[in-house]
């Protein structure tokens, strides 16, 4: 039996809606992991990524860890795919890009309600904020782009089941019109 | 020179008398720019009392007005100072050092009731560096004249006490051919066109093959007639003197050495379709050639070349009036030069109906180039024949090139079309020549290597301007210079364009601080065939052509720029985290 193809899955600055979206494809998912191994996964636990065929990021890029894993994603992954609204344009946590990270900070952990010992964090241990959310295609070359908040649980196994075949994914207009 | 003093915006009951003498007497809401740019003088910003009263006064909303107020650079809400000092940054400027002078003169008035900024091209480029304080020009700047400059701001001396010499420009006509030698403007081209009437004159400008010398080159004689064959109530003449493409002053030049003769080219034009009123739209970095525009005008009144029975016929009555523009490129489009007119925001609107037929007021309107005015003075009075017989068979007679850059002899020449570059760049002490770019920042660069082309709309067309590059100079640059004119000049109206220009701007920029990679310029050329393909106006489908031209013809242009870190993405983690290290260094919480 040839050797399944891999796939790894991520959420950096996200809120694990693009995971729970795959998860949607419902008995679809029994077809997949017949054809697919998840490596480094929220669903596997494995904290590590070995080299991969696929790796779907979901999330924006807000802390010097973000920037780690999505590096290493994209060593270890031949197709990096941007999932959903967040990995594409920064999202909801790029929210915060219209106010300073000064001010940002101050408002949850100096200025903020019912704080015991207020203060902004800063032990060695915690992973540095970036001066601003970025989109992932910002920081690493990205193959795909899948929108949506989230992209249905039906694009994400047509993208999935393209690449499986071998076939250039096609999405239509019509599929992502949200409005 | 106007503007002496700037009158303090404290007094609210004076700044409503002041405002309205500036209405007075038409109070007309086409007239809103023009009343604006007036105020912007007086007070050195548009006061909230003087919006209050033009909103009264002219039934618009105050966000109708403020919203024009927005769109054009020379004015705005909050106070400029006794000295608005705006630096052309043309690439010519650029090259010429305006850089350090900025910083120069930013250092040397610090604390001086001024403001001090970058400007699009002034239109200046045979003279640079070049700046406008209170909008009046001031050319080749030196550390010399910065520091004169710098002590008379200091000394607070009024505009009006500053030296002549300052405000010195020159014409700098360095060849001249059929056109330049000929004279024109005395009335005998009205008189000529009078005689033979308005369809053997269009007759003649047919035969003549004159073309639109705006860029476009529509055929002039075919313009006109579409005008007159249009139903109207009222047909206007519009002269373009909205001169923005970066590297072109030939307007400047014809109109500070020849305005008589546009003046009877645009009487020639109402005569043909039968307009009463004419407009020139004169560009705000003009407006030192406002006064004179305005005298030759009062004298043509007198000679009975404007006004009421032009020439002594009776139904034959035409008058002109100038307008300014106000720091706005896009108002060289001709659709947005009307809107502009019409004291509107310069959006330019949609195409079909052409201004022909629905244009001033919705009303048929000729919109030509000023060169292209002037040109009509000297073929009614030469005959067609005398200027066809210069130039290609597409392009007849001569044009005016606009000479700048990195070359010895900068100013105007005149070309019969099909000269080859090589023969320009040779005429004009080329320095090295690497490129030439053509039209302005929306036109072609052309290497050294396709200097056997020819200047005609049928190989290289060129709205005038004919900048040359230097071997030293780096094109990237250059490139990066109208990325930012651009971006800044986008009406923002359609998302090709305004998004499009931001994302050039943003690569170009990356590539400057040497952090550009290959992935950069696969997407930038995306996105500059995508403004090719579905921008709204010119604008934003001419702006790609010199990238796309250095992209196909000299890719290594970027090489440069490109990071060496990363072959795809550069993503720099130092610089995104260092606001972070800052705020948690120890003894510095933010607390």
């Amino acid at each position: 039996m040839p050797d399944k193809i891999k796939i790894a899955t991520t959420s950096l600055a996200g809120c694990f809606g693009c995971h729970m979206s795959l998860l949607d494809i419902d008995e679809k998912f029994i077809d997949l992991v017949e054809l697919v191994e998840f490596d480094r996964s929220p669903l596997t636990d494995i904290k590590k990524i070995s080299d991969c065929d696929i790796g779907l990021v979901e999330g924006a890029v807000a802390n010097s860890e973000n920037v780690e894993v999505l590096r290493d994603f994209r060593k270890h992954c031949k197709t990096l795919i941007a999932v959903g609204a967040c990995a594409l344009n920064g999202g909801i946590p790029a929210m915060r890009n219209h106010f300073t990270l000064q001010e940002c900070l101050e408002e949850s952990y100096v200025d903020g309600m019912g704080l015991d010992n207020p203060g902004i964090p800063d032990d060695a241990e915690l992973p540095m904020i970036l001066n601003r959310v970025y989109p992932v295609q910002q920081v690493v070359k990205v193959d795909y782009v899948l929108p949506g908040c989230p992209p249905p649980a039906e694009m994400i196994w047509n993208v999935l089941s393209a690449l499986l075949e071998g076939r250039e994914p096609v999405i239509n207009a019509r599929d992502i019109h949200y409005d | 020179m106007s503007t002496g003093s700037i009158l303090q915006a404290n007094d609210a009951s004076a700044i409503v008398n002041t405002v309205k003498q500036v209405m007075h007497p038409l109070f007309d809401q086409t007239y809103l720019l023009q009343y604006l740019i007036k105020i912007q003088a007086l007070y050195a910003c548009i006061p909230p009392a003087a919006i209050q009263t033009l909103h009264e006064k002219l039934a618009l909303t105050e966000a109708q007005i403020k919203s024009v107020i927005s769109f054009y650079s020379f004015l705005s809400i909050d106070y400029q100072g006794k000295y608005r000092i705006l630096f052309s940054d043309n690439i010519t400027d650029r090259m010429a050092g305006n850089q350090s002078l900025f910083h120069q003169l930013s250092e040397a008035i610090k604390g001086a009731d001024a403001s001090i900024d970058f400007t699009s091209c002034t239109g200046l480029c045979d003279q640079g560096p070049a700046m406008l304080v209170n909008g009046h020009a001031i050319n080749r700047l030196d550390t010399q004249r910065i520091n004169d400059i710098a002590q008379l701001v200091n000394n607070n001396e009024s505009l009006t006490n500053w030296p002549d010499n300052l405000f010195k420009i020159e014409d700098n006509i360095r060849r001249g051919d059929i056109q330049l030698n000929a004279r024109a403007g005395d009335g005998s081209g009205i008189k000529n066109a009078m005689n033979l009437g308005y369809q053997k004159t269009l007759q003649i400008l047919q035969n003549s093959g004159l073309r639109g010398r705006g860029g476009a080159g529509f055929t002039t004689a075919k313009k006109w007639q579409l005008c007159k064959q249009s139903e109207a109530v009222q047909r206007y003449v519009v002269c373009n003197a909205d001169e923005g493409e970066p590297g072109t002053f030939k307007d400047r030049v014809l109109f500070n050495s020849s305005a008589h003769s546009v003046i009877e080219g645009m009487t020639i034009c109402a005569y043909v379709i039968g307009a009463q009123k004419g407009f020139i739209y004169l560009r705000g970095e003009y407006l030192y050639l406002l006064e004179h525009l305005n005298d030759v005008l009062q004298r043509r009144r007198e000679a009975g070349l404007l006004g009421q029975k032009i020439l002594g016929k009776l139904n034959f009555k035409f008058d002109i009036e100038v307008h300014l523009g106000a720091g706005a490129y896009i108002c060289g489009e001709e659709s947005a030069l009307i809107e502009s007119l019409e004291g509107k925001r310069g959006m330019p609107r949609i195409r079909p109906p052409f201004p022909v037929t629905e244009g001033y007021k919705n009303q048929p309107t000729v919109v030509n180039n000023v060169e292209t005015f002037w040109s009509v003075s000297r073929i009614l009075l030469k005959g067609s024949n005398w200027f066809n017989k210069l130039g290609t068979k597409e392009s007849t007679g001569t044009r005016l090139l606009s000479i700048s850059g990195d070359c010895e002899r900068p100013g105007i020449y005149e070309y019969p079309f099909g000269v080859t570059l090589q023969k320009i760049v040779e005429d004009c002490g080329g320095i090295e020549t690497q490129a030439v770019q053509m039209a302005g920042a929306a036109g072609n660069t052309v290497l050294a290597r396709d200097f056997d082309h020819q200047v005609s709309f049928e190989d290289l067309s060129t709205g005038g301007s004919f900048i040359l590059i230097g071997g030293n100079r780096n094109l990237l640059d250059m490139l990066t210079n109208f990325a930012d004119f651009f971006k800044h000049e986008s009406c923002g109206f359609c998302t090709p364009c305004r998004v499009g220009t931001s994302l050039i701007a943003d690569t170009l920029h990356r590539f400057e601080k040497g952090q550009g990679c290959s992935g950069d310029l696969q997407h930038l050329k995306k996105v500059l065939k995508l403004m090719q393909k579905s921008s709204f106006c010119g604008l934003g489908s001419s702006a790609p052509t010199a990238f796309l031209n250095v992209l196909e013809n000299s890719p290594d242009v970027f090489d440069c720029g490109m990071s060496v870190e990363s072959a795809e993405i550069y993503f720099d983690l130092n610089a995104a985290t260092a606001e972070y290290k800052k705020i948690t260094e120890p003894g510095e919480k933010g607390i």
